[in-house]
């Protein structure tokens, strides 16, 4: 049985990545939509970096860590519209009567989407590098941001396989889509915590773990090497993987009990 | 009734029917209605109050404060978005073979763009009322008085209809739903090509160069000068987005063309 386990592992998630791979529409867009939105943003919110206190003088520098964490949500999306595929299709079906287990099928199912995140945090570093954004943590810094990228990734896809494993429809998953956006939006994407006169805004961005995987990405570009950033992006990284893991395979559990 | 009364009743009654359609469609579906309910509310709570603290950046003087600033790009973007998610709507009608039987039955096709820019209005119509409200009660100070701020809604009506017109000239010369992001991303950029996040005076560098150029940007301006009850570029604008409305139903009409060449 253990021996089986990678070979199942294996086809599946050759399988995911071909899959997703193959599909333009799934890898066109989390490449340019944030590098393009990071860009504008970056132009129009220039005059940003005369506030007393902001942490660097380039404003493309500050908003690079964002499509880092905005290219996952696009995994959510990705990995969750294929699962509803399958499910619908009834590919699930004729899964559930081979001896496949559970947390291989959804492993292998998420690798389509942590491989592109792993090629879209590639494109990010070397449109930063292009733009002229210095790395302050150095290449060191860049294994460890394509490492956060991915985690953030393999995440965020476990979240939407549990969206499709619930739902069972690719339409209800695009529906989520301003959701996670909202996340992304109610964060420090576009100023540092400390700097937010609205004291609502800041408590919700606070509270708000998308805010502390921006912040961790941001320190690797333009601070250095801050513990206490990382730790807290890498914690909360791993928890959302663990905790989207754990409803994942609740949800496939309950699923394959009423298939 | 004289054959041109009949002709004008017949319009009529293709462009309500259309507009009920489309609106009814627009505002009964959940996930129709929630994204364009949802996206303007999330920009404005994230601009508004994620990036208030540009107020004191040296050289912005907007006096109505960062709320009235943001509530005039956030009102536009959702009278442009208004337009764009409908033509989502018309590349869904081709898509299902709607379209093809309301050819058939309309005297005028004309009157089916005319419908669904009703439809267009009434969507935004929702919108705008809605985002108007919260802005109120959450504080937001204005300036200008009744006069002026029907001169923004108008000048955000004509956006919406120039948004419309766009997509639909795109949904119809394409007939698929996969034609959205080309009827979306044009429309995005425009709108994030301008002085979204502070005035124009302050933009350095590449953006200054396209804002300037870029109409959306004379839109702004207006809109917020009309909100802080200190007119600028209000002629401007209003003939800007004139000319925009009265481009995009040249496109939008010639879409129609082509569809009827095609067969629906």
């Amino acid at each position: 049985m253990t021996a089986i386990a990678p070979s199942q592992l294996g086809h599946l998630a050759r399988r995911s990545v071909l899959r997703t791979l193959r599909q333009p529409a799934y890898v066109v867009p989390p490449l340019v939509f944030p590098t393009l939105l990071a860009t504008v943003n970056a132009a129009g919110l220039r005059p940003s970096t005369l506030l007393a206190g902001f942490p660097t003088p380039s404003f493309l520098a500050f908003a690079m860590a964002v499509p880092f964490i905005q290219g996952a949500l696009f995994a959510t999306m990705n990995a969750g519209t294929d699962l509803a595929r399958d499910i619908a299709n009834g590919f699930l079906n004729r899964l559930a009567l081979t001896p496949m287990r559970g947390g291989m099928l959804l492993a292998g199912h998420v690798a389509g989407v942590v491989a592109l995140g792993l090629i879209q945090a590639l494109f990010y570093l070397g449109f930063a590098l292009v733009a002229g954004v210095h790395l302050e943590a150095g290449p060191a810094g860049a294994l460890v941001l394509l490492l956060l990228a991915v985690l953030v990734a393999a995440g965020f896809g476990m979240v939407g396989a549990f969206m499709a494993l619930r739902t069972g429809s690719g339409e209800a998953i695009q529906a989520l889509f301003p959701v996670l956006f909202v996340f992304l939006f109610i964060s420090s994407m576009n100023a540092p915590r400390h700097l937010m006169e609205s004291g609502w805004f800041r408590a919700l961005a606070t509270i708000n773990p998308v805010s502390y995987l921006i912040e961790g990405a941001r320190s690797l570009i333009i601070a250095g090497w801050d513990s206490q950033a990382l730790a807290l992006a890498f914690a909360v990284s791993a928890a959302l993987l663990v905790a989207a893991t754990a409803a994942a395979s609740w949800a496939l559990r309950a699923r394959m009990g009423r298939t | 009734m004289s054959a041109r009364a009949s002709s004008f009743a017949a319009s009529r009654s293709v462009a309500l029917g259309v507009a009920w359609r489309t609106a009814h469609n627009a505002l009964t579906t959940p996930n129709i209605l929630i994204p364009s309910l949802v996206f303007p509310f999330l920009f404005f709570t994230a601009f508004a109050g994620g990036l208030s603290q540009l107020e004191r950046v040296p050289g912005f003087d907007f006096p109505a404060g960062y709320t009235a600033f943001q509530f005039v790009f956030v009102l536009l973007q959702s009278a442009a978005f208004g337009g764009v998610f409908t033509g989502f709507g018309i590349a869904r009608d081709f898509e299902s073979g709607f379209t093809r039987r309301l050819m058939l039955a309309a005297p005028h096709r004309s009157a089916i763009v005319v419908g669904y820019g009703l439809a267009a209005l009434a969507r935004w119509g929702l919108t705008g009322a809605l985002l108007t409200v919260v802005a109120f009660s959450v504080g937001m100070e204005v300036g200008g008085g009744g006069i002026d701020l029907a001169g923004l809604y108008l000048l955000a009506a004509l956006v919406n209809c120039a948004a419309l017109l766009w997509s639909a000239g795109v949904a119809m010369r394409l007939r698929t739903l996969q034609a959205g992001p080309i009827m979306q991303i044009p429309v995005f950029l425009a709108l994030f090509l301008a002085p979204v996040y502070v005035p124009l005076d302050l933009l350095r560098g590449w953006i200054h160069a396209v804002a300037q150029a870029n109409p959306v940007t004379y839109f702004l301006e207006a809109g917020r000068g009309l909100v802080a009850g200190q007119p600028a570029y209000v002629g401007v604008a209003f003939a800007a987005a004139a000319g925009l409305a009265a481009l995009s139903a040249l496109w939008g009409l010639s879409g129609m063309r082509r569809a009827e060449a095609a067969g629906g």
